[in-house]
């Protein structure tokens, strides 16, 4: 029988080795779960489609709300796909207390795991859960869009899998302390003029809300989020600071979720 | 000198105004099977608890196999396998993937993992079922997927909270049966509660009975029972050490009966 005796202490590469193999493991399983339920992968298609189709579809006939030189479809998409991240963010919050609940979780925690590869699992499942979401998003507004002569020109490319794989690894977090850039990035389309590149950089044309939703779309992260997504999806390129902004809020969520995991079992 | 698998010296837990565990010593020799009863309330879980790291010692030292539980908490929990009062398998999984997942978490080398997945599964008897979703197992069934989930590492400490709660006579002599066998096989030590004096009579090399998160007797069960009368069974020594204010805690007694029921419910 092995019993422990006394060992030195590893060194600072097993952490990251741990780290690496126990997300890899957990999410192995993630995925095993997703593939054994079509269903959610089907609901997370069709929901961000039908956000499109009504609102997407009202307004745009409506030309209510002033986007400059880009149909209001392309305009609306990130929007969307940040809510539909949002919303299955919030429901991998719900999915990890109820294992907790089952005591998968409490089981998890016995093994020699570190708290932040739980968290970064649930991430790749989120990515991939969300991944239809954002490619049904992408293609359905470029259909649709091509079915009007006025839009087909302003309607971007799919997004390529490397920028796919970009936005769905963007993290619903933002960083507070960030403002928006009014500087014009290098843009995939120099047509737009300075304040079309302006009003870009907003989820909406905060000209028209009112005041106080103003401050609060200000101080919103989501507002950031979302001008990340626009940069990739229809351009201007969004600044790589901003992405590497969006990632630094990722990597403090997971810490700051990693560091909460012992007392949700508790 | 007998290598000690678990060593908890003055050990206190407290929720809030409530003391779980009030300065506990306990001493569990390496190899031995050790059983934990008491009543409701009394303590065991969260005893378990901190042995295993989910909770923190907030008084007093514990250590497993020498290992400090504070400092090194990710060491302590190679050498655990841990099967919790409640069931919990991944439903969607199958019982191969519930077992070859902790066989990961484990660092079971790949080279290894199949056999040693299908050793555990093969253990419990469940190799012919292994690839059915675990959702339509019986209770029996899935009680004996955690021990296999627990066992794949062959861990040293095998801490098992109420494993036969819920299920039937048949059910819970086969995972009794089952975890003897595997004892006897690779010498780990056992630390489990139960609340089955009879299988705790048989089953344990020593018993100590909590009360109120304190030990109020530790022995063998023979030692025990010899304490009290020549024809006493262990039940008169729970009856003995614990009997006495049974009624005193209703409010939490609510708490356990429910997640007790909770479990037999979903152990069908
Ligand atoms: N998470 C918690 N929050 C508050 N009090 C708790 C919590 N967990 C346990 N307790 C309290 O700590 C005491 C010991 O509970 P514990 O679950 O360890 O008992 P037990 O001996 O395992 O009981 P049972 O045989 O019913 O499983 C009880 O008074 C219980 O109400
Ligand atoms: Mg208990």
């Amino acid at each position: 029988m092995s019993v422990a005796v006394e060992r030195p202490r590893a060194s600072w590469a097993e952490p990251v080795r741990l780290l690496a193999v126990r997300t890899a493991a957990l999410s192995t399983v993630e995925l095993q779960k997703l593939r054994s339920d079509h269903t959610e992968l089907f609901t997370r298609m069709v929901q961000p489609v039908l956000w499109l189709l009504v609102f997407g579809q009202i307004f745009s006939r409506i030309r209510a709300i002033p986007t400059g030189d880009l149909p209001y479809l392309a305009y609306l998409t990130p929007g969307i796909l940040a809510q539909s991240a949002l919303f299955v963010a919030i429901f991998f919050g719900i999915q990890i207390i109820w294992e907790r609940d089952a005591g998968i979780l409490t089981k998890v925690m016995v093994t020699p795991t570190p708290r932040a590869a739980i968290i970064m699992a649930k991430r790749s499942r989120r990515a991939c859960a969300g991944s239809p979401r954002s490619w049904s998003s992408c293609r359905w507004r470029c259909c649709s869009g091509s079915r009007s002569p006025s839009t087909r020109s302003n309607c971007s490319p799919p997004p390529s899998p490397r920028a796919q794989r970009r936005l769905l690894r963007l993290p619903v977090h933002g960083d507070r302390r960030h403002r928006p850039d009014p500087r014009p990035a290098d843009g995939r389309r120099p047509a737009h003029d300075d304040a079309a590149v302006l009003r870009l950089q907003r989820p909406l044309p905060i000209e028209i809300m009112p005041t106080w939703l103003q401050v609060i779309s200000q101080v919103n992260p989501l507002t950031y989020l979302v001008n990340a997504l626009r940069g990739l999806l229809v351009g201007p390129r969004e600044p790589v600071g901003r992405l590497r902004c969006a990632r630094r809020a990722a990597v403090l969520g997971i810490i700051g979720a990693a560091s909460v995991m012992g007392k949700l079992v508790r | 000198m007998t290598t000690l698998a678990v060593e908890c010296t003055g050990l206190v837990h407290r929720f809030g105004e409530t003391v779980a565990v009030d300065h506990l010593d306990l001493q569990i020799a390496a190899g031995e099977v050790f059983g934990l009863l008491g009543p409701n309330g009394a303590g065991k879980t969260t005893t378990i608890r901190v042995l295993n790291t989910l909770l923190p010692a907030q008084q007093g030292s514990v250590r497993i196999f020498g290992l400090d539980i504070r400092r090194r908490a990710l060491d302590v929990r190679r050498h655990l396998g841990y099967v919790p009062q409640q069931l919990s398998i991944e439903a969607a999984l199958t019982g191969r993937q519930n077992v070859t997942w902790f066989a990961r978490l484990f660092d079971v080398p790949r080279a290894e993992r199949a056999a040693r997945v299908d050793d555990a599964l093969d253990a419990m008897d469940l190799l012919s079922v292994a690839d059915r979703r675990a959702g339509s197992y019986s209770g029996g069934m899935i009680r004996r997927l955690e021990l296999a989930q627990a066992l794949v590492n062959r861990p040293d400490l095998l801490v098992l909270d109420e494993p036969t709660v819920g299920l039937d006579p048949i059910a819970r002599a086969g995972v009794w049966e089952r975890v003897r066998q595997m004892q006897a096989d690779h010498g780990m030590t056992v630390l489990l509660t139960t609340h089955y004096m009879e299988e705790a009579d048989e089953l344990c090399d020593t018993v100590a009975l909590m009360h109120h998160g304190r030990l109020q007797a530790v022995g063998s069960p023979t030692e025990l029972r010899a304490g009290i009368g020549p024809e006493a069974t262990l039940e008169d020594v729970f009856r003995r050490y614990a009997g006495a204010g049974l009624e005193d805690h209703s409010a939490e007694g609510v708490r356990n009966v429910r997640r007790s029921r909770t479990t037999a419910r979903k152990l069908g």
